[in-house]
């Protein structure tokens, strides 16, 4: 023991071997294998998009049958957890579904699926629900959705509100349908906030430190933030995505937010982990339903609010695409409709569900949901006027993807503080 | 420190310093240790008490929010497997920590006999790339794997999941079975050789049953470390969703007891099993 | 195998040659190679070549949409770092505190299972290991649940009573433990805790009992001896016990993820984002390298110092 030197490093230094011609040719060798290595580029997986020509509709779909089943994929709260409409599906057509409720925010979801899609793998859904924002535009700049075969869907022909067939992000509804549409605004908790609040800027409120939520999503927090200094979302321009930054850091750094969320705000609202939130409107009906001794509310502030639409959409590489669209054309009759929003408290694209609603709260028995119906039905939040469209505003869309980067880089550090 | 009077009045001495007061702070000292102690192993127990206590939970609404009563119904079979999700994504993880367990057993053995037994050029190398393997942060671990997917465009899902997998439990395996490994007496070997045993049979027959209890430890390693993997899971998965993948995703509105059920029902069933390891590997020193 | 092999090769009994001829040594010359192949292979391909492609997707441009190229780009390193120092900063800082933490807290439990548990020493390894069966996401998640705002140890400390009396002193009602900085470093201290109570109680059993008899036999105190024999006999164990502490909590992102707020978040959070939300692989891929730089850097100076022994050791428990 003795003999050999008590400290392990100079033992080491003392019977390692040395640098030599040898090892720097091997290292060489090795540097030369990693460089030709770390210059292969990723392919990039952009692909013209397809359109409603009759050709393009009639070659994906020429192929496709029937199978009885289909997998919807869809976003939390937007059905009744009994899923009626979707037995009552079943019963008219014989077809089984399997509702999953996976998608918690969209650029997970997207980020999720992309190598499978990319790879032209299922992703195991048929149907999937995905927002008019940034994922909706890379899945079809990406290929990702297949052509909708109107002529399978009489009901939406029939039905839907005539301004869903002008929409700027999918002109002709080429690849989606809308399932729901949502106004975001501000929730929040009565038992603890005195005050209603009327403005963005109530969420940089001192009087509320550290009971504050905000969204983790950038595009809806960008428009929020944008709005708040004065900006337009759908026409603002780098310098006001930086001023809006440093309004949202600044709150962030005063201590105010307590947490980004996703999809739990409306948990947190309920259980006062947080006084007030950004919240989407229907949630904050549903979370009043659900648990008991909640009494949130909703308010859409003074500069305005966030219109956004949920739609139906078909991967391309789904294996039941025939049944997936039975099933949207079933949801597209003014009682399905009807069923569905009085559940989910959201904007319906199908204006004859407000009538079917308005029936239901007169052939109500029980006061209490006589009362919740003709809430329902006569509420702005679930039928806007045209005149509370004029205060809702859009996301931002991007030119392109360097347009896109910019605004994340922007953005993101701020969510991910 | 003692002075010279001492020194010469003190032969007497004994080895471990007695007197009252020495035994008066023995005692408080350990008693204190002790409280300590179990004050320690109560809390890391605490969630575990809680999430069991909790499956018993008579909730009314689909997670636990407050205690509301006592109850067996989550624990129905009916009630278990009505969840689809959560049974898909336990499959998904046995499957997984099955297959990882095996295929890691025999390359990470493998290693660790040739780090073990012999001695050949390159051993310090690959003894740092083991070492690196073990000591690397698992999110590096994942983000370079999704990084090197991406660039092949390889879709994710159970393969690239496996093959994470495999890849950190090998190390692992490896160095259990590295340390038994250099444990052994080569004459053992030497002797089985004498008597005329090819290499192979010599392997197969003598050092296979010596190293076997390092094989068994390893594979519950890469068991356990497959099936409550998270961070690396989490970048290789793709759509895959394992048990802890799930977890965190229903977590986020609240905790169904369904969880709590699950956890608890892995829970006792690891005890089980490392009692009746115990149990047969005292039986077996005993032998 | 020829004669004339046979004739000049040595004796059989002298060291160092295998009998038989070349070709038999050759093969088993070969023997550790083939044998350590197919392991060794699997290694090679999964950990150290997505290292270089993770490095070669840090230089290159673009997006998922567009596809990346490769264009040397190295200002990325400098705009993920630019951007996000404060959370690898406060990764370090997390990493630290809380390893010192476990030391403070593991310590004495090592020394009490190694010195006074006697018999029932594996019976308190077990105890102590128990809760890590569940899965760790399921633990923190419990801690989640259990320390809620209104869950249901706050709202008793709130408005504290015992069986109808209610006590003098509550908490304000808007007090909350999670979502604040001792929260997440409470969940990184308690998840990583056996990672620290292993290497300093195998080390503390190693110290060589007749050390401490000697050292009684020279009229130390039993605090004596322990701060001048045992204490530094248990120091390679106490680094070895860091090293494998500190590397996983900073770069742990599920504890800020469910038991912090803003402000909170760890560099892992960052790259977890990066990668699977947003996708920006550049600076995903940057950020991860940093990290790794970092860390491993630190450890391979250590392992150089003390040696890959101990930390190989405590793996193998």
């Amino acid at each position: 023991m003795s003999q050999i030197p008590q400290d392990p490093a100079l033992f080491r230094g003392m019977t390692q071997r040395r640098l030599g011609r040898r090892s720097m040719l091997k290292a060489s060798a090795a540097g030369a294998a990693v460089m030709g290595l770390a210059a292969c580029g990723v392919k990039g997986k952009a692909k013209a998009p397809a359109t409603q020509a009759p050709d393009q509709v009639a070659a994906f779909w020429k192929d496709k049958s029937q199978h009885g089943h289909v997998n919807f994929a869809n976003w939390p709260l937007y059905m009744d957890p009994k899923k009626p409409e979707l037995a009552q599906f079943t019963k008219d057509t014989g077809t089984t579904v399997t509702y999953s409720e996976v998608i918690n925010d969209l650029p997970t979801f997207f980020a999720k699926i992309q190598p499978q899609l990319s790879a032209h793998q299922s992703i195991g859904y048929d149907i999937m629900v995905i927002t008019n924002g940034q994922q909706f535009k890379d899945c079809v700049d990406l290929g990702f959705l297949a052509p909708l075969d109107h002529s399978k869907m009489p009901n939406y022909t029939a039905n839907v509100a005539p301004k869903y067939t002008k929409e700027a992000y999918d002109p002709g509804n080429v690849y989606s349908v809308p399932w729901a549409s949502g106004i975001t605004g501000i929730g929040y908790n009565p038992k603890y906030v005195t005050t209603a609040p009327t403005s963005i800027k109530d969420l940089a409120d001192p009087k509320y430190k550290g009971k504050v939520g905000m969204f983790s999503d950038t595009e809806e927090i960008g428009v929020f933030a944008l709005l708040v200094v004065g900006a337009n979302p759908e026409t603002s321009t780098p310098a006001d995505w930086q001023r809006a930054a440093d309004w949202l850091k600044a709150q962030r750094d005063a201590g105010i937010v307590r947490k980004y969320y996703d999809q739990d705000y409306a948990s947190a609202l309920a259980n006062g982990d947080i006084w007030l939130c950004m919240a989407w409107s229907g949630d904050i009906f549903q979370e009043n339903l659900s648990t008991p001794g909640a009494n949130l509310k909703f308010q859409i502030p003074s500069e305005g609010g966030t219109l956004w639409t949920d739609n139906f959409t078909i991967p391309i590489t789904a294996d039941n695409p025939v049944d997936a669209m039975n099933l949207i054309n079933f949801f597209y009759q003014p009682a399905i409709q009807a069923s569905l929003t009085e559940y989910i408290n959201y904007i319906t694209p199908v204006p004859a569900a407000q009538a079917i609603i308005q029936s239901d709260a007169q052939k109500a028995t029980n006061p209490d949901d006589k009362a919740t119906l003709e809430a329902l039905a006569t509420s702005n939040l679930v039928f806007p006027q045209p005149a509370d469209y004029a205060n809702l505003h859009y996301y931002r869309t991007f030119a392109n993807t360097t347009e896109r980067q910019q605004y994340n880089d922007i953005f993101d550090p701020i969510v991910t503080s | 420190m003692t002075t010279v009077a001492d020194t010469l009045d003190a032969p007497e001495r004994a080895a471990t310093p007695r007197g009252p007061r020495n035994k008066v702070r023995t005692r408080w000292g350990d008693r204190m240790l002790y409280g300590y102690t179990w004050v320690v192993i109560l809390w890391l127990m605490a969630p575990v008490i809680v999430m069991i206590l909790f499956s018993f939970n008579d909730t009314k609404g689909r997670y636990n929010t407050s205690w509301q009563g006592f109850t067996f119904k989550w624990y129905k079979p009916e009630n278990l497997t009505a969840n689809h999700d959560l049974v898909q994504a336990l499959g998904y993880s046995l499957l997984i920590a099955g297959v990882t367990t095996v295929v890691s057993v025999i390359l990470g053995a493998l290693i660790g006999i040739a780090l073990g037994k012999y001695r050949f050029r390159g051993q310090a190398s690959f003894n740092l790339l083991m070492f690196a393997a073990i000591s690397a942060p698992e999110i590096v671990l994942g983000a370079s794997l999704l990084s090197m997917f991406v660039t092949f465009n390889v879709p994710l899902g159970v393969p690239t999941i496996l093959i994470a997998h495999i890849m950190f439990s090998l190390s692992f395996v490896a160095v259990v079975v590295r340390a038994r490994v250099l444990t052994l007496d080569p004459a053992i070997e030497e002797a089985a050789r004498d008597l005329g045993a090819s290499p192979f049979t010599t392997f197969r027959r003598v050092t296979m049953p010596m190293i076997y209890p390092a094989l068994i430890s390893g594979g519950l390693l890469a068991f356990v470390l497959s099936i409550d993997d998270f961070v690396v899971t989490n970048f290789t998965a793709g759509g895959v969703v394992t048990f802890p993948l799930w977890i965190y995703g229903t977590s986020k509105l609240g905790m169904p007891p369904e969880v709590n059920v699950m956890g608890t029902l892995i829970f006792t069933g690891g005890v089980i099993l490392a009692i009746v390891n115990a149990i047969v590997a005292r039986r077996r020193a005993r032998l | 195998m020829t004669t004339v092999d046979e004739a000049t090769a040595p004796a059989l009994d002298a060291p160092g040659r295998e009998p038989g001829g070349r070709w038999r040594r050759f093969r088993s010359r070969l023997t550790p190679y083939v044998v350590i192949f197919p392991g060794g292979l699997w290694l090679v391909i999964f950990f150290l070549l997505p290292m270089i492609f993770m490095l070669s997707l840090s230089t290159q441009q673009g997006s998922v949409v567009d596809g990346y190229s490769q264009v040397w780009d190295f200002g990325t390193y400098s705009r993920a770092f630019s951007n996000y120092h404060d959370q690898l900063i406060r990764s370090l800082e997390y990493g630290l505190i809380s390893t010192v933490l476990q030391i403070v807290i593991a310590y004495p439990i090592a020394y009490w299972l190694a010195f006074r548990a006697g018999t029932r020493k594996s019976l308190y390894l077990f105890l102590l290991l128990l809760p890590f069966f569940v899965s760790f996401v399921l633990r923190t998640q419990s801690w989640n649940f259990m320390l809620a705002d209104n869950g249901f140890i706050l709202s008793w400390l709130k408005s504290p009573s015992i069986f109808g009396w209610h006590l003098p002193f509550h908490l304000g009602q808007s007090f909350h433990v999670l979502a604040t900085t001792p929260a997440v470093i409470g969940g990184l201290t308690y998840n990583y805790l056996p990672f620290m109570i292993l290497p300093i109680y195998v080390a503390l059993e190693r110290v060589d009992p007749r050390l401490i008899e000697a050292s009684y036999d020279l009229y130390a105190t039993k605090f004596r001896a322990f701060r001048k024999v045992i204490f530094p006999l248990s120091l390679p164990g106490v680094f070895a016990g860091v090293v494998i502490t500190f590397v996983p909590v900073s770069s742990d992102y599920v504890n800020a993820h469910i038991l912090g707020g803003t402000n909170n978040s760890m560099i892992g959070n960052v790259i977890q984002n990066q990668y699977l939300i947003v996708q920006n692989y550049p600076t995903a891929s940057a950020l991860s390298f940093i990290l790794m730089a970092v860390l491993l850097i630190g450890v391979f100076a250590y392992a150089r110092a003390l040696g890959t022994e101990e930390v190989l050791e405590v793996a193998a428990r």
